[in-house]
Protein backbone atom coordinates (compact mmCIF):
# COMPACT_ATOMS: atom_id res chain seq x y z
CA UNK A 1 0.00 0.00 0.00
CA UNK A 2 1.45 3.32 -1.05
CA UNK A 3 2.03 5.79 1.76
CA UNK A 4 4.05 8.87 2.58
CA UNK A 5 5.52 9.46 5.98
CA UNK A 6 6.93 12.73 7.22
CA UNK A 7 9.29 12.48 10.16
CA UNK A 8 12.02 15.10 10.53
CA UNK A 9 15.48 13.63 9.97
CA UNK A 10 16.75 15.16 13.15
CA UNK A 11 15.59 17.07 16.21
CA UNK A 12 17.01 18.55 19.40
CA UNK A 13 16.63 16.64 22.64
CA UNK A 14 13.17 17.36 24.08
CA UNK A 15 11.90 19.12 20.97
CA UNK A 16 8.30 18.50 19.85
CA UNK A 17 8.23 17.09 16.33
CA UNK A 18 5.27 16.73 13.98
CA UNK A 19 4.64 13.35 12.40
CA UNK A 20 2.45 13.12 9.33
CA UNK A 21 1.20 10.17 7.38
CA UNK A 22 -0.80 9.95 4.14
CA UNK A 23 -1.93 6.58 2.77
CA UNK A 24 -3.39 5.90 -0.67
CA UNK A 25 -6.59 3.98 0.06
CA UNK A 26 -10.21 4.41 -1.08
CA UNK A 27 -11.63 3.81 2.44
CA UNK A 28 -14.60 2.21 0.74
CA UNK A 29 -17.66 2.85 2.90
CA UNK A 30 -19.76 -0.07 1.79
CA UNK A 31 -22.58 2.31 0.86
CA UNK A 32 -21.57 2.92 -2.73
CA UNK A 33 -23.19 1.15 -5.68
CA UNK A 34 -21.30 0.31 -8.87
CA UNK A 35 -22.55 0.82 -12.43
CA UNK A 36 -24.30 -2.53 -12.36
CA UNK A 37 -26.23 -1.74 -9.22
CA UNK A 38 -24.11 -3.95 -6.99
CA UNK A 39 -22.99 -2.75 -3.59
CA UNK A 40 -19.24 -2.15 -3.41
CA UNK A 41 -17.94 -3.99 -0.36
CA UNK A 42 -16.75 -2.00 2.63
CA UNK A 43 -12.98 -1.85 2.93
CA UNK A 44 -11.35 0.65 5.22
CA UNK A 45 -8.03 0.83 7.01
CA UNK A 46 -9.31 0.02 10.47
CA UNK A 47 -6.12 0.03 12.54
CA UNK A 48 -2.94 2.06 12.38
CA UNK A 49 -0.20 1.68 14.98
CA UNK A 50 2.89 3.84 15.34
CA UNK A 51 5.77 2.60 17.46
CA UNK A 52 9.07 4.07 18.48
CA UNK A 53 11.78 1.70 19.55
CA UNK A 54 9.10 -0.92 19.98
CA UNK A 55 6.86 1.13 22.29
CA UNK A 56 3.48 2.27 21.02
CA UNK A 57 3.40 6.00 20.50
CA UNK A 58 0.09 6.50 18.78
CA UNK A 59 -2.68 4.33 17.41
CA UNK A 60 -5.85 4.93 15.47
CA UNK A 61 -9.04 2.87 15.12
CA UNK A 62 -10.70 4.22 12.03
CA UNK A 63 -14.05 3.68 10.39
CA UNK A 64 -15.67 4.59 7.09
CA UNK A 65 -16.10 8.12 8.41
CA UNK A 66 -12.45 8.81 7.73
CA UNK A 67 -11.94 10.43 4.32
CA UNK A 68 -10.38 8.50 1.42
CA UNK A 69 -6.59 8.59 1.23
CA UNK A 70 -6.39 8.99 5.00
CA UNK A 71 -4.21 11.71 6.44
CA UNK A 72 -3.06 11.94 10.05
CA UNK A 73 -0.89 14.38 11.91
CA UNK A 74 0.21 14.21 15.56
CA UNK A 75 3.07 15.45 17.73
CA UNK A 76 5.71 13.56 19.70
CA UNK A 77 8.58 14.54 21.92
CA UNK A 78 12.08 13.67 20.65
CA UNK A 79 13.76 11.92 23.56
CA UNK A 80 16.33 9.67 21.90
CA UNK A 81 17.43 8.64 18.44
CA UNK A 82 15.57 5.69 17.05
CA UNK A 83 13.21 4.29 14.48
CA UNK A 84 9.52 4.92 14.06
CA UNK A 85 7.52 2.05 12.65
CA UNK A 86 4.10 2.54 11.07
CA UNK A 87 1.81 -0.41 10.50
CA UNK A 88 -1.74 -0.53 9.28
CA UNK A 89 -4.27 -3.06 8.06
CA UNK A 90 -7.55 -2.83 6.19
CA UNK A 91 -10.78 -4.86 6.24
CA UNK A 92 -9.55 -7.11 3.43
CA UNK A 93 -6.46 -8.00 5.47
CA UNK A 94 -4.07 -6.03 3.28
CA UNK A 95 -1.20 -4.64 5.33
CA UNK A 96 1.06 -1.67 4.93
CA UNK A 97 4.16 -0.62 6.78
CA UNK A 98 6.79 2.07 6.74
CA UNK A 99 9.79 3.02 8.81
CA UNK A 100 11.51 6.32 9.49
CA UNK A 101 14.57 7.18 11.53
CA UNK A 102 14.86 10.15 13.85
CA UNK A 103 18.26 11.35 15.03
CA UNK A 104 18.26 13.33 18.25
CA UNK A 105 21.15 15.78 18.55
CA UNK B 1 0.50 30.00 30.39
CA UNK B 2 -1.98 29.64 33.23
CA UNK B 3 -3.97 32.63 31.94
CA UNK B 4 -4.12 31.13 28.47
CA UNK B 5 -5.28 27.84 29.86
CA UNK B 6 -7.96 29.45 31.97
CA UNK B 7 -9.12 31.43 28.95
CA UNK B 8 -9.23 28.36 26.74
CA UNK B 9 -11.12 26.47 29.39
CA UNK B 10 -13.63 29.27 29.78
CA UNK B 11 -14.01 29.74 26.04
CA UNK B 12 -14.55 26.10 25.25
CA UNK B 13 -16.90 25.70 28.20
CA UNK B 14 -19.02 28.62 27.01
CA UNK B 15 -19.07 27.31 23.47
CA UNK B 16 -19.98 23.88 24.72
CA UNK B 17 -22.87 24.98 26.96
CA UNK B 18 -25.48 24.68 24.21
CA UNK B 19 -23.86 21.37 23.29
CA UNK B 20 -24.21 20.03 26.79
CA UNK B 21 -27.71 21.41 27.10
CA UNK B 22 -28.65 19.60 23.93
CA UNK B 23 -26.87 16.51 25.15
CA UNK B 24 -28.97 16.46 28.24
CA UNK B 25 -32.14 16.46 26.22
CA UNK B 26 -31.29 13.89 23.55
CA UNK B 27 -31.47 10.31 24.89
CA UNK B 28 -29.80 8.85 21.80
CA UNK B 29 -26.80 11.12 22.17
CA UNK B 30 -26.58 10.33 25.89
CA UNK B 31 -26.67 6.61 25.15
CA UNK B 32 -23.94 6.98 22.52
CA UNK B 33 -21.75 9.03 24.82
CA UNK B 34 -22.15 6.54 27.67
CA UNK B 35 -21.35 3.68 25.33
CA UNK B 36 -18.12 5.35 24.30
CA UNK B 37 -16.97 6.35 27.77
CA UNK B 38 -18.17 3.15 29.37
CA UNK B 39 -20.46 5.02 31.76
CA UNK B 40 -19.74 8.63 32.70
CA UNK B 41 -21.08 11.56 30.70
CA UNK B 42 -18.29 13.81 29.41
CA UNK B 43 -18.04 17.30 30.83
CA UNK B 44 -18.21 20.14 28.33
CA UNK B 45 -14.90 21.92 27.79
CA UNK B 46 -11.16 21.63 27.18
CA UNK B 47 -11.68 20.07 23.74
CA UNK B 48 -11.38 22.28 20.68
CA UNK B 49 -12.75 21.01 17.35
CA UNK B 50 -11.24 23.17 14.62
CA UNK B 51 -12.98 22.67 11.30
CA UNK B 52 -14.28 24.97 8.54
CA UNK B 53 -17.85 26.15 9.26
CA UNK B 54 -18.73 25.46 5.62
CA UNK B 55 -17.17 22.33 4.16
CA UNK B 56 -16.19 22.29 0.47
CA UNK B 57 -17.30 18.74 0.17
CA UNK B 58 -18.55 16.24 2.72
CA UNK B 59 -16.20 13.60 1.37
CA UNK B 60 -13.16 15.33 2.82
CA UNK B 61 -13.48 17.75 5.73
CA UNK B 62 -10.25 18.78 7.49
CA UNK B 63 -10.51 18.50 11.27
CA UNK B 64 -8.04 19.43 13.99
CA UNK B 65 -8.74 18.35 17.56
CA UNK B 66 -6.77 20.12 20.29
CA UNK B 67 -7.25 19.31 23.97
CA UNK B 68 -6.20 21.62 26.76
CA UNK B 69 -3.83 19.44 28.78
CA UNK B 70 -0.29 19.75 30.18
CA UNK B 71 0.54 16.34 28.64
CA UNK B 72 2.83 15.58 31.54
CA UNK B 73 3.47 12.06 32.76
CA UNK B 74 0.89 12.49 35.52
CA UNK B 75 -1.71 14.59 33.71
CA UNK B 76 -2.35 13.81 30.07
CA UNK B 77 -4.87 12.86 27.39
CA UNK B 78 -4.98 9.14 26.75
CA UNK B 79 -7.74 8.87 24.18
CA UNK B 80 -9.50 11.08 21.65
CA UNK B 81 -12.72 10.03 19.90
CA UNK B 82 -14.30 11.81 16.94
CA UNK B 83 -18.08 11.60 16.59
CA UNK B 84 -20.36 12.59 13.73
CA UNK B 85 -23.79 11.63 14.98
CA UNK B 86 -25.61 12.22 11.71
CA UNK B 87 -23.26 9.92 9.83
CA UNK B 88 -24.51 6.37 9.25
CA UNK B 89 -21.70 5.26 11.60
CA UNK B 90 -21.41 7.94 14.29
CA UNK B 91 -18.01 6.93 15.68
CA UNK B 92 -15.55 8.20 13.09
CA UNK B 93 -12.26 7.32 14.78
CA UNK B 94 -10.60 6.65 18.11
CA UNK B 95 -7.03 7.58 18.84
CA UNK B 96 -4.80 6.38 21.67
CA UNK B 97 -1.98 8.72 22.66
CA UNK B 98 1.09 7.01 24.07
CA UNK B 99 3.59 8.45 26.55
CA UNK B 100 5.71 10.09 23.83
CA UNK B 101 2.82 12.21 22.51
CA UNK B 102 3.78 15.76 23.35
CA UNK B 103 0.58 17.56 22.43
CA UNK B 104 -3.02 16.42 22.64
CA UNK B 105 -3.55 17.57 19.07
CA UNK B 106 -4.52 15.53 16.03
CA UNK B 107 -5.31 16.57 12.47
CA UNK B 108 -7.10 14.42 9.95
CA UNK B 109 -9.77 14.51 7.23
CA UNK B 110 -13.22 13.02 7.78
CA UNK B 111 -16.46 12.40 5.90
CA UNK B 112 -19.69 14.12 6.85
CA UNK B 113 -23.01 12.76 5.67
CA UNK B 114 -25.06 15.75 6.79
CA UNK B 115 -24.98 19.20 8.34
CA UNK B 116 -24.06 18.45 11.94
CA UNK B 117 -21.91 19.06 14.95
CA UNK B 118 -18.54 17.36 14.78
CA UNK B 119 -17.89 16.27 18.36
CA UNK B 120 -14.64 15.15 19.97
CA UNK B 121 -14.28 13.36 23.28
CA UNK B 122 -11.09 13.19 25.31
CA UNK B 123 -10.25 10.76 28.08
CA UNK B 124 -7.79 12.05 30.65
CA UNK B 125 -5.31 10.03 32.66
CA UNK B 126 -7.43 10.63 35.77
CA UNK B 127 -10.28 8.80 34.07
CA UNK B 128 -12.38 11.88 33.39
CA UNK B 129 -13.96 12.57 30.00
CA UNK B 130 -14.35 15.96 28.33
CA UNK B 131 -16.00 17.02 25.09
CA UNK B 132 -16.28 19.82 22.56
CA UNK B 133 -17.88 20.34 19.17
CA UNK B 134 -18.29 22.57 16.15
CA UNK B 135 -21.18 22.82 13.75
CA UNK B 136 -20.30 22.21 10.10
CA UNK B 137 -22.49 22.96 7.11
CA UNK B 138 -22.08 20.48 4.28
CA UNK B 139 -23.63 20.89 0.84
CA UNK B 140 -22.36 17.76 -0.84
CA UNK B 141 -22.94 14.82 1.48
CA UNK B 142 -20.62 11.86 1.91
CA UNK B 143 -21.70 8.25 2.28
CA UNK B 144 -25.33 8.70 1.27
CA UNK B 145 -24.85 10.78 -1.89
CA UNK B 146 -22.75 8.96 -4.44
CA UNK B 147 -19.81 10.90 -5.90
CA UNK C 1 -32.77 34.18 -13.18
CA UNK C 2 -33.50 36.64 -15.96
CA UNK C 3 -29.85 36.63 -16.88
CA UNK C 4 -30.07 32.88 -17.48
CA UNK C 5 -32.99 33.28 -19.84
CA UNK C 6 -31.17 36.02 -21.73
CA UNK C 7 -28.10 33.81 -21.85
CA UNK C 8 -29.97 30.87 -23.31
CA UNK C 9 -31.32 33.03 -26.12
CA UNK C 10 -28.27 35.17 -26.79
CA UNK C 11 -26.19 34.60 -29.91
CA UNK C 12 -22.87 32.98 -29.15
CA UNK C 13 -20.77 35.81 -30.65
CA UNK C 14 -21.95 38.19 -27.93
CA UNK C 15 -20.48 35.93 -25.30
CA UNK C 16 -17.15 35.17 -26.92
CA UNK C 17 -15.28 37.89 -25.01
CA UNK C 18 -12.71 36.46 -22.63
CA UNK C 19 -11.53 38.25 -19.51
CA UNK C 20 -8.06 39.72 -19.96
CA UNK C 21 -6.49 38.39 -16.75
CA UNK C 22 -7.13 34.66 -16.54
CA UNK C 23 -7.75 32.97 -13.22
CA UNK C 24 -6.84 29.41 -12.39
CA UNK C 25 -9.45 27.20 -10.77
CA UNK C 26 -7.38 27.59 -7.63
CA UNK C 27 -8.57 31.19 -7.30
CA UNK C 28 -12.16 30.01 -7.13
CA UNK C 29 -11.38 27.43 -4.48
CA UNK C 30 -11.76 27.79 -0.72
CA UNK C 31 -8.87 28.50 1.63
CA UNK C 32 -8.83 24.85 2.71
CA UNK C 33 -8.52 23.55 -0.86
CA UNK C 34 -5.81 26.10 -1.64
CA UNK C 35 -3.91 25.11 1.49
CA UNK C 36 -4.21 21.45 0.58
CA UNK C 37 -2.82 22.02 -2.92
CA UNK C 38 0.05 24.10 -1.56
CA UNK C 39 1.06 21.40 0.92
CA UNK C 40 3.11 18.91 -1.09
CA UNK C 41 2.88 16.33 1.67
CA UNK C 42 -0.83 16.54 2.46
CA UNK C 43 -1.92 17.02 -1.18
CA UNK C 44 -3.58 13.64 -1.90
CA UNK C 45 -2.69 13.98 -5.60
CA UNK C 46 0.97 13.57 -4.65
CA UNK C 47 0.23 9.95 -3.69
CA UNK C 48 -0.36 9.32 -7.38
CA UNK C 49 2.79 11.23 -8.29
CA UNK C 50 4.68 8.93 -5.89
CA UNK C 51 3.12 5.91 -7.51
CA UNK C 52 4.09 7.30 -10.91
CA UNK C 53 7.67 7.64 -9.74
CA UNK C 54 7.69 3.95 -8.79
CA UNK C 55 6.11 2.90 -12.10
CA UNK C 56 8.68 5.02 -13.93
CA UNK C 57 11.38 2.66 -12.74
CA UNK C 58 9.40 -0.55 -13.15
CA UNK C 59 10.17 -2.66 -16.24
CA UNK C 60 7.12 -3.39 -18.34
CA UNK C 61 6.08 -5.37 -21.40
CA UNK C 62 7.86 -7.89 -23.60
CA UNK C 63 10.83 -5.55 -23.87
CA UNK C 64 11.16 -5.56 -20.05
CA UNK C 65 12.03 -1.91 -20.30
CA UNK C 66 11.13 0.77 -17.78
CA UNK C 67 10.56 4.43 -18.62
CA UNK C 68 13.79 5.16 -16.75
CA UNK C 69 15.63 2.76 -19.03
CA UNK C 70 15.37 5.29 -21.87
CA UNK C 71 14.46 8.53 -20.15
CA UNK C 72 16.66 8.25 -17.06
CA UNK C 73 15.76 10.88 -14.41
CA UNK C 74 12.25 12.18 -15.06
CA UNK C 75 13.05 15.44 -13.29
CA UNK C 76 15.53 16.11 -16.08
CA UNK C 77 14.13 14.38 -19.16
CA UNK C 78 10.46 15.16 -18.57
CA UNK C 79 10.92 18.77 -17.55
CA UNK C 80 8.85 20.85 -19.95
CA UNK C 81 7.34 17.85 -21.74
CA UNK C 82 3.81 18.42 -20.46
CA UNK C 83 3.90 21.97 -21.83
CA UNK C 84 3.97 20.54 -25.34
CA UNK C 85 0.86 18.36 -25.07
CA UNK C 86 -1.71 17.82 -26.48
CA UNK C 87 -0.29 18.08 -29.99
CA UNK C 88 -0.51 16.38 -33.37
CA UNK C 89 1.88 13.45 -33.54
CA UNK C 90 3.01 12.73 -37.11
CA UNK C 91 4.03 9.15 -36.35
CA UNK C 92 0.71 8.36 -34.74
CA UNK C 93 -1.21 10.43 -37.30
CA UNK C 94 -3.42 11.86 -34.58
CA UNK C 95 -3.56 14.47 -31.84
CA UNK C 96 -2.16 12.94 -28.68
CA UNK C 97 -2.62 14.17 -25.15
CA UNK C 98 -0.11 13.20 -22.48
CA UNK C 99 -1.99 10.00 -21.55
CA UNK C 100 -2.05 8.86 -25.17
CA UNK C 101 1.63 9.68 -25.61
CA UNK C 102 2.52 7.59 -22.58
CA UNK C 103 0.46 4.69 -23.91
CA UNK C 104 2.11 5.04 -27.32
CA UNK C 105 5.50 4.72 -25.67
CA UNK C 106 4.27 1.64 -23.84
CA UNK C 107 3.14 -0.13 -27.00
CA UNK C 108 5.91 0.93 -29.37
CA UNK C 109 8.94 0.95 -27.05
CA UNK C 110 8.05 -1.33 -24.17
CA UNK C 111 5.88 -3.74 -26.15
CA UNK C 112 3.38 -3.50 -23.31
CA UNK C 113 -0.38 -3.27 -23.39
CA UNK C 114 -1.69 0.27 -23.17
CA UNK C 115 -2.91 1.29 -19.74
CA UNK C 116 -6.69 1.67 -19.41
CA UNK C 117 -8.31 5.11 -19.28
CA UNK C 118 -8.56 6.36 -15.70
CA UNK C 119 -6.60 3.37 -14.45
CA UNK C 120 -4.52 4.00 -11.37
CA UNK C 121 -1.32 3.35 -13.32
CA UNK C 122 -2.09 5.69 -16.22
CA UNK C 123 -3.19 8.45 -13.86
CA UNK C 124 -0.07 7.97 -11.77
CA UNK C 125 2.33 8.10 -14.73
CA UNK C 126 0.53 11.06 -16.32
CA UNK C 127 0.51 12.96 -13.03
CA UNK C 128 4.17 12.15 -12.48
CA UNK C 129 5.21 13.36 -15.93
CA UNK C 130 2.99 16.47 -15.85
CA UNK C 131 4.25 17.26 -12.36
CA UNK C 132 7.77 17.65 -13.77
CA UNK C 133 6.43 20.69 -15.65
CA UNK C 134 4.66 22.21 -12.66
CA UNK C 135 5.02 25.97 -12.74
CA UNK C 136 5.64 26.08 -16.47
CA UNK C 137 3.43 27.68 -19.09
CA UNK C 138 2.10 25.40 -21.89
CA UNK C 139 3.41 26.13 -25.41
CA UNK C 140 0.58 25.54 -27.91
CA UNK C 141 1.66 23.41 -30.86
CA UNK C 142 1.96 25.52 -33.97
CA UNK C 143 1.90 22.98 -36.84
CA UNK C 144 -0.96 23.01 -39.34
CA UNK C 145 -2.56 19.77 -38.13
CA UNK C 146 -2.57 20.89 -34.48
CA UNK C 147 -4.02 24.24 -35.47
CA UNK C 148 -6.81 22.57 -37.42
CA UNK C 149 -7.59 20.24 -34.52
CA UNK C 150 -7.53 23.15 -32.11
CA UNK C 151 -10.04 24.99 -34.27
CA UNK C 152 -12.35 21.98 -34.09
CA UNK C 153 -11.91 22.04 -30.32
CA UNK C 154 -12.78 25.73 -30.28
CA UNK C 155 -15.95 25.04 -32.25
CA UNK C 156 -16.86 22.34 -29.73
CA UNK C 157 -16.31 24.83 -26.90
CA UNK C 158 -18.79 27.27 -28.46
CA UNK C 159 -21.31 24.69 -29.62
CA UNK C 160 -24.62 24.44 -27.75
CA UNK C 161 -25.45 20.89 -26.79
CA UNK C 162 -27.52 18.64 -24.58
CA UNK C 163 -31.02 19.01 -23.23
CA UNK C 164 -29.96 22.23 -21.58
CA UNK C 165 -28.69 23.52 -24.91
CA UNK C 166 -25.63 25.15 -23.36
CA UNK C 167 -22.09 25.60 -24.65
CA UNK C 168 -18.97 25.63 -22.44
CA UNK C 169 -18.67 29.35 -22.98
CA UNK C 170 -22.03 30.06 -21.35
CA UNK C 171 -20.76 29.15 -17.90
CA UNK C 172 -17.02 29.45 -18.13
CA UNK C 173 -16.59 32.76 -19.94
CA UNK C 174 -19.30 35.16 -18.76
CA UNK C 175 -20.42 33.46 -15.56
CA UNK C 176 -17.12 32.57 -13.96
CA UNK C 177 -17.28 33.62 -10.33
CA UNK C 178 -21.06 33.29 -10.13
CA UNK C 179 -22.72 30.57 -8.11
CA UNK C 180 -24.29 27.40 -9.47
CA UNK C 181 -26.15 25.80 -6.56
CA UNK C 182 -23.51 25.77 -3.80
CA UNK C 183 -20.53 25.91 -6.12
CA UNK C 184 -18.62 28.76 -7.70
CA UNK C 185 -18.20 28.48 -11.47
CA UNK C 186 -14.56 28.61 -12.51
CA UNK C 187 -13.15 29.71 -15.87
CA UNK C 188 -12.71 26.04 -16.80
CA UNK C 189 -9.03 25.96 -17.65
CA UNK C 190 -7.81 22.50 -16.69
CA UNK C 191 -4.19 23.53 -16.09
CA UNK C 192 -4.04 21.45 -12.90
CA UNK C 193 -4.99 18.11 -14.35
CA UNK C 194 -4.71 15.24 -13.60
CA UNK C 195 -6.19 16.66 -10.43
CA UNK C 196 -7.43 15.36 -7.08
CA UNK C 197 -11.09 16.20 -6.74
CA UNK C 198 -12.68 15.90 -3.32
CA UNK C 199 -15.90 14.80 -5.02
CA UNK C 200 -14.11 11.96 -6.80
CA UNK C 201 -12.21 11.00 -3.64
CA UNK C 202 -9.32 10.40 -5.99
CA UNK C 203 -7.21 11.70 -8.84
CA UNK C 204 -8.78 11.99 -12.29
CA UNK C 205 -7.97 13.18 -15.77
CA UNK C 206 -9.16 16.29 -17.57
CA UNK C 207 -11.23 14.10 -19.88
CA UNK C 208 -13.07 12.72 -16.86
CA UNK C 209 -13.88 16.26 -15.81
CA UNK C 210 -14.97 17.25 -19.31
CA UNK C 211 -17.23 14.22 -19.56
CA UNK C 212 -18.89 15.22 -16.31
CA UNK C 213 -19.65 18.62 -17.87
CA UNK C 214 -21.21 16.98 -20.93
CA UNK C 215 -23.40 14.97 -18.57
CA UNK C 216 -24.08 18.13 -16.61
CA UNK C 217 -25.80 19.80 -19.57
CA UNK C 218 -27.53 16.51 -20.32
CA UNK C 219 -25.53 15.79 -23.42
CA UNK C 220 -24.11 12.39 -24.26
CA UNK C 221 -20.52 12.35 -23.06
CA UNK C 222 -18.03 11.20 -25.72
CA UNK C 223 -16.09 8.08 -24.68
CA UNK C 224 -12.62 8.47 -23.18
CA UNK C 225 -10.06 9.13 -25.89
CA UNK C 226 -12.66 10.40 -28.39
CA UNK C 227 -11.33 13.01 -30.85
CA UNK C 228 -13.85 15.59 -29.58
CA UNK C 229 -12.37 15.38 -26.10
CA UNK C 230 -8.74 15.54 -27.25
CA UNK C 231 -9.51 18.49 -29.54
CA UNK C 232 -11.30 20.23 -26.69
CA UNK C 233 -8.25 19.62 -24.46
CA UNK C 234 -6.07 21.09 -27.21
CA UNK C 235 -8.21 24.22 -27.40
CA UNK C 236 -8.43 24.58 -23.61
CA UNK C 237 -4.65 24.38 -23.27
CA UNK C 238 -4.22 27.33 -25.61
CA UNK C 239 -7.18 29.20 -24.10
CA UNK C 240 -5.58 28.92 -20.68
CA UNK C 241 -2.95 31.28 -22.02
CA UNK C 242 -0.32 32.23 -19.45
CA UNK C 243 -1.68 30.03 -16.64
CA UNK C 244 0.92 27.64 -15.29
CA UNK C 245 0.69 23.88 -14.92
CA UNK C 246 -0.37 22.99 -11.36
CA UNK C 247 -0.43 19.21 -11.54
CA UNK C 248 -1.49 17.67 -9.23
CA UNK C 249 -4.10 20.33 -8.41
CA UNK C 250 -6.72 19.91 -5.69
CA UNK C 251 -10.26 20.87 -6.56
CA UNK C 252 -13.71 20.40 -5.08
Amino acid sequence: MLARIQVPAQARQGEIVTIRIAIQHPMETGYRIDHFGRRIARNVIHTLAVRFGGTEVFSADMGSGVAANPFLQFHVRAQASGEFSFEWVDDSGARGSERATLTVV
Amino acid sequence: MLHRRRFLLAATTLAAVPLLAHAQSDPRRLALLREITGGPLPAAGRVLVDTPPLADNGHSVPVRIAVDSPMSAADRVQQIVILAERNPRPVVARYALGPLCARAEISTRIRLADIQEVVALARMSDGSWWMGGTRVIVTELACLEDG
Amino acid sequence: MRWLAALLCAPITVLAAQPSALRSGLEFASADVRALQADDFANPGMLWVDRGAKLWSTPAGAAAQSCAGCHREAAVSMKGVATRYPRFDREAGAVLNLEARINRCRSTRQQADPLGFESDELLALTAYVAHQSRGQVPIPADDAASRAARERGREQYFRRQGQMNLACTHCHDRLAGRRLLAETISEGHGNGYPAYRLEWQGLGSLQRRLRACFTGVRAEAPPFGAPELVELELYLTQRAGPLRIETPAVRR
